[in-house]
């Protein structure tokens, strides 16, 4: 049974993505209950996965009983599992959150709404779980075509800065294609292991170096790593509250899953360390990502930009320590990864229901925010912290093991680099709460009652319950990282570090 | 050096097509010519794997004539690989045709939400538009 997990994971949400509009059609409101109930199936597939993992080791799947390398293969690992957990998790959440948020914002176009995010569900998982190179590339397209959708249908604006990804997105994928190309051409093999089996003899082949070059510049548009990150920060910012809170925690980071597929499983490790410096160019792209990201978010009024210019400088973090490329710096990538998955989640969702009660989310208006919604923004100072690196939060924990990985690798610019950082977080979260929390409203004193009486204005329970579980998320993920770097994230490491 | 370019030709359209559709998706100001960009820059990466495909010295179409029995028996039938051409990149480029096709859907949807709003598919007018509305 736990092998069909690996087959089910993806299927279910794609054959529930067809029936959505036929039930919508039927009847609007059983939409919603149905893209919950259907999500619960891919968190408990993956979970099952997991657990098949941990007990006996890396398994793999043949779609259709076909073998590899003529068949595709879902090749199962410990670094897929982890992945796959956090996708249909986060993703699980986020469609609890869903109701309330999309029957405000676009209430004419929940049913394509709904068959559109699981269709983008199904692109993430599918991109995880595959173990074939042009399959990746299908489910990449899968989960950004779905994603252009539903961004698209978001604020004023939104549709100028949709373009823009397709455009950058397109390059992306179209750059990933040729690399596959190229690989194919030496090896004749699409299968991941098969063409990383084939592959070392080659080595020195020039058409292996553009493959490599290809993918990387491909996968980094995905990512929005820092020359390349012009597209992400307007269409996170101008989505819907509901898209961006789904595609914010997960679409960058499976980018980063697939870096780190393509650089340590697909070639060795020693072909980006040592034959091309892929690795050195990378640490830099990221320093510059993490400074620049967060200085943006700096100058921004609105929560939600502040918070996209934040991923840019976050994702960062995660191309640091891939491109440290040893072993503390990648504990501290993948285990980031987790950690930006439950802490974005946790404040774009954030976000999401303060646009919901006011309208917008521009910084200045936030005045007494604490009083009005106190549960809320508890999340968002938990996510803060997390996002500063405040123990007990997950994101301290990243952050010491990826400052670990700089000082291992003696590269001490980028030990200053991820302080200096958490300093720059400091100042764009903490201004917020300083608004949301410190900030009085001038008592008109002339009326009889000087005082303000304060009424408990906080978003429905259907909202407040995700919101709550992503930020208990982080604090768990937090206390209980040290049991997932052991039965996990250890064995993610190439043998090689 | 004329016969190294001529060669290997396939390879030289595909970039030239390539550079044509990255610089009408960067430089272009007017979105519709993005978007025909992009067309331009995947069909190169389309006619890049149809082009790998192929076999030189008679090889012909991958369909086989012979004795169907024979194919499926034992394992003894001998197919001459150099005899035919290699259909996989072909297969794999019909799902990147759909992908390109939808992408496009995609986009041509977007820009008339664009065009909506703004009333112009020029970029220069529409961020002077988005300058003066303060978006």
């Amino acid at each position: 049974m736990a092998t069909h997990f690996a087959a089910l994971v993806i299927i279910i949400p794609l054959i529930a993505a067809l029936f959505v509009p036929i039930i919508g059609w039927w009847k609007k409101g059983l939409c919603y209950p149905l893209v919950v109930a259907v999500l619960i199936v891919p968190l408990i597939s993956s979970l099952g996965i997991l657990n098949r993992v941990i007990e006996s080791g890396p398994f793999s799947y043949y779609l259709g009983g076909w073998a590899p390398p003529w068949g595709i293969e879902y090749a199962i690992d410990y670094l897929n599992a982890f992945v796959l957990v956090i996708i249909s998790a986060i993703s699980l959440i986020v469609s609890i959150y869903s109701k309330k948020s999309v029957e405000k914002e676009m209430p004419e176009k929940v049913v394509p709404f709904y068959s559109l995010f699981l269709l983008l569900v199904t692109g993430l998982l599918g991109i995880v779980v595959t173990g074939d190179l042009f399959n990746v590339f299908v489910f990449l397209e899968i989960a950004a075509l779905s994603c252009y959708a539903l961004m698209a249908i978001g604020r004023d604006g939104a549709p100028f800065a949709t373009f823009r990804y397709i455009i950058m997105g397109t390059i992306g994928a179209s750059f990933y294609l040729l690399g596959v190309g190229y690989l194919y051409i030496i090896t004749g093999s699409l299968n991941m292991l098969d063409v990383a089996q084939r592959l070392p003899e080659f080595y020195h082949s020039r058409v292996v170096l553009t493959a490599g070059v290809f993918m990387i510049v491909g996968i980094g548009l995905k990512m929005a790593l820092y020359p390349l990150h012009a597209w992400a920060p307007n269409a996170y910012a101008d989505a819907p509250s509901t898209v961006s809170g789904l595609v914010a925690p997960l679409m960058t980071k499976v980018a980063a899953y697939m870096m780190i597929r393509i650089m340590f499983t697909v070639f060795k490790p020693v072909f980006f360390v040592e034959i091309i410096p892929v690795t050195t160019i990378l640490t830099w792209m990221a320093a510059v990502s993490i400074i620049v990201g967060s200085i943006y978010a700096i100058a921004q009024t609105d929560l939600k930009k502040m918070l996209s210019y934040s991923i840019v400088a976050q994702i960062g973090y995660i191309a640091l320590g891939i491109g440290l490329a040893n072993r503390s710096g990648l504990t501290g990538a993948v285990l980031h990864i987790l950690n930006e998955a439950f802490t974005k989640g946790c404040v774009f969702l954030v976000a999401g229901a303060i646009v919901y009660k006011m309208g917008s989310c521009n910084i200045n208006d936030f005045k007494d925010l604490y009083r009005k919604m106190p549960f809320t923004m508890s999340a968002f100072l938990i996510g803060a912290f997390s996002m500063v690196g405040i123990p007990p939060t997950c994101g301290f924990f990243s952050k010491i093991y990826l400052i670990m990985g700089a000082i291992n690798a003696e590269k001490w610019i980028f030990v200053a680099v991820l302080l200096f950082s958490s300093i720059l977080n400091v100042i764009y979260f903490f201004r917020v709460i300083k608004i949301a929390a410190f900030d009085e409203v001038i008592p008109d004193y002339s009326r009889t009652t000087p005082y303000i009486t304060y009424r408990l204005d906080e978003v429905p329970l259907s909202m407040l319950i995700p919101i709550l579980i992503m930020a208990a998320g982080i604090l768990v993920c937090g206390i209980f990282s040290p049991e997932i770097i052991n039965t996990v994230i250890q064995h993610i490491i190439p043998a090689s570090f | 050096m004329l016969e190294y370019i001529i060669s290997k030709y396939n390879f030289w359209v595909y970039i030239i097509l390539l550079l044509i559709g990255l610089y009408a998706m960067l430089g272009k100001k007017n979105l519709v010519k993005k978007l025909i960009g992009m067309n331009i820059f995947q069909s190169a990466v389309i006619l890049f794997y149809v082009s790998i495909g192929v076999k030189k010295g008679g090889a012909t179409v991958p369909i086989f004539m012979g004795d169907a029995h024979a194919a499926h028996g034992h394992g003894q039938a001998i197919i001459d690989v150099a005899s035919y051409i290699n259909p996989l990149p072909h297969v794999l480029m019909l799902t990147a045709i759909v992908v390109s096709i939808a992408t496009t859907g995609v986009a041509l949807a977007v820009l008339i939400l664009i065009f909506r709003r703004y009333k112009t598919l020029e970029l220069d007018e529409i961020i002077k538009i988005r300058k003066d509305t303060g978006v």
